[in-house]
């Protein structure tokens, strides 16, 4: 009887929600939108309110600002450069990576872990360490009369994304490729399928958990990245990804706080709509990437 | 051709693209790099450059900004390494507990981590210049609410400050996974026996997630010791010079100062420093992992 009591007693402590923790919770939550919050009822406040009152709700909502400020760090073109950037690195990093880890994982001699052991060491590298001569070196990696440069390129950036994109991938990958059972890849040989078909229409799609995190990843990194295409993207400010448009477009009208402001929602847009609609992958894919780095 | 060399090609192929572009945009300007520095390089052609030893590294060492850079770095990384943890784990620890809206709150907690700090540094810039200043107006308290920015010790702090809202909720998934990880068969024995929800946590839930330490202590550690994107928003390094960190200090060496040689050797002794730092403290929580 007693027993029974508790039990009951313990099950509906577990259903009920924590009320103090909750309180907390959400507390918290205001911390980390707060900014957010602020940043956004600034960009349509008038030049005299901002200078008054930061916290409270614009006195007319207008869109003035983020006319001028997309017109000025040539915004739609910016993003038309970061999603063309991003998309074709991320596309090549998930080919690349994973046909060089299946190469890897499946060959288990002593020189192919030495490559793994190369690919993977080289994390603990910080890009301040191989930068200067990065650039150095590839600008000698031209053709003139075929117009081929590597710096001051997209296909340059995309290049040297893909270079840089490698460790965490052919890591994750290469975790993954042990979970696929061979069996299944020597059934399909025996049928006739040529080593591209094998891993084509076999490994690969056995690895889509992993490629879903790989992707997200490597989004993430190239899509936030500002030093790297900072440094390779200089010449010609039509090629700017959104970092870099916003850092030029900052350094010019930071006095101008609500053009400024207009300018980062515009810039942390993309960023939110794709995290409220992809947010399950988002959070399950970092989890796989830490857990497995 | 033989079936031998026939996997043997087919290997190279496979391994091929990844191989050229990382032997090519990280291996080679490497170790170009550790050349480099022990030449007096112009920072453009390579040819004519003299091989002059040890004496860009003696430089960078006498540099004292460098140093103080290092210092700054130092400190910002140990407020991060204790700050992002406890505050991430105490995320973790309550979305995985009886909350309302928890699934909610985890998506609310990482999202800053998906803006990048360059961007998050501009956004609080606003804050810290701006609002702080007109609150030290209003209130009067003009002590605690001024331009953060304007000072050292408080430009550390809203480093840090920022620093903390953007990683506390990357750090939380990764306790989330951990907590997770752990059999509720285990917390409901402890909880039988009568242990309370401290002990449980003392004895069961820290212990059993040393491994998600381990990764979690090198990530912000590593992170930290690397920031640049938000040093060069929030600060860009000022008042002065007192808040740069190593990155921006090298940056600073090879493009406003114009000394590429002297910052490549820096960039090497930056490598060297994280690579120690960084696993020793892994080899270091590595110990204490336990298993049950």
């Amino acid at each position: 009887m007693t027993a029974t009591n508790r039990q009951v007693k313990h099950k509906s402590k577990i259903n009920q929600s924590n009320k103090g923790l909750t309180i907390l919770g959400w507390l918290f939550s205001l911390a980390i939108i707060g900014p957010i919050y602020i940043m956004v009822i600034n960009s349509f406040k008038s030049r005299e309110q901002i200078f008054t009152d930061q916290l409270g709700l614009p006195e007319v909502w207008s869109f003035q600002y983020y006319q001028e400020a997309a017109q000025k760090m040539n915004y739609f073109n910016s993003l038309k450069n970061s999603l063309v950037v991003v998309g074709i690195s991320v596309i090549f990093i998930v080919i690349v990576a994973s046909m060089a880890a299946w190469a890897i994982a499946r060959r288990g001699t002593k020189g192919a872990n030495l490559l793994y052991f190369m690919f993977i060491s080289t994390i603990l590298i910080p890009f301040q360490s191989v930068m200067l001569p990065l650039v150095q070196y590839f600008t000698n990696w031209r053709i003139p009369s075929i117009g081929f440069n590597m710096v001051g390129t997209h296909y340059g950036l995309i290049f040297f994304n893909i270079g840089f994109g490698l460790t965490l991938s052919v890591f994750l990958y290469t975790g993954a490729v042990k979970n696929v059972p061979v069996s299944m890849e020597e059934s399909a040989r025996i049928d006739g399928a040529g080593t591209f078909q094998t891993f084509w229409r076999i490994v690969f799609p056995n690895l889509g958990p992993i490629t879903v995190t790989v992707g997200i990843l490597n989004v993430i990194s190239y899509w936030n990245d500002y030093l790297l295409p900072s440094l390779v993207l200089t010449q010609n400010p039509n090629l700017r990804t959104i970092p870099l448009s916003t850092f030029y477009f900052f350094g010019e009208f930071n006095i101008q706080w609500n053009l400024a402001l207009a300018g980062l929602v515009m810039t942390i847009i993309p960023v939110i709509l794709v995290y409220i609609v992809a947010q399950r992958w988002i959070i399950s894919g970092i989890m796989a990437g830490a857990v497995k780095g | 051709m033989n079936p031998k060399t026939k996997k043997n090609l087919a290997f190279f192929l496979f391994i091929l693209p990844a191989l050229f572009a990382f032997v090519n945009v990280v291996l080679i300007p490497f170790i170009m790099g550790i050349v480099y520095s022990l030449t007096d390089w112009d920072g453009f052609a390579f040819q004519g450059s003299n091989f002059i030893g040890l004496t860009n590294y003696i430089e960078a060492i006498g540099d004292s900004r460098f140093l103080d850079a290092f210092l700054f770095s130092f400190k910002y990384a140990i407020f991060m390494v204790i700050l992002v943890n406890v505050i991430g784990f105490a995320f973790a620890l309550m979305v995985t507990a009886k909350v309302r809206g928890r699934n909610v709150l985890r998506s609310i907690y990482l999202m800053p981590n998906l803006i990048g700090g360059l961007i998050l540094g501009f956004i609080w810039k606003f804050i810290f210049s701006r609002m702080l200043v007109q609150v030290g107006m209003v209130t009067g308290l003009e002590s605690i609410f001024f331009n953060w920015l304007d000072e050292p010790t408080s430009a550390l702090a809203a480093l840090i400050i920022v620093g903390v809202w953007q990683q506390a909720g990357y750090v939380m998934i990764i306790y989330i996974a951990g907590i997770q990880a752990i059999s509720s068969d285990m917390m409901e024995a402890a909880g039988i026996d009568g242990a309370n929800s401290r002990q449980q946590l003392f004895k069961i839930t820290i212990p059993l997630m040393i491994p998600s330490f381990t990764i979690n202590l090198f990530v912000t550690m590593s992170n930290a010791m690397k920031q640049y994107d938000t040093n060069v928003s929030l600060t860009n390094g000022g008042p002065g010079r007192r808040t740069e960190m190593v990155a921006m200090n090298i940056y600073n060496s090879a493009f406003r100062y114009r000394d590429s040689a002297e910052a490549q050797a820096k960039a090497i002794l930056f490598f060297l420093v994280i690579m120690v730092i960084t696993l020793g403290q892994v080899a270091l929580t590595r110990r204490k992992e336990v298993q049950l």
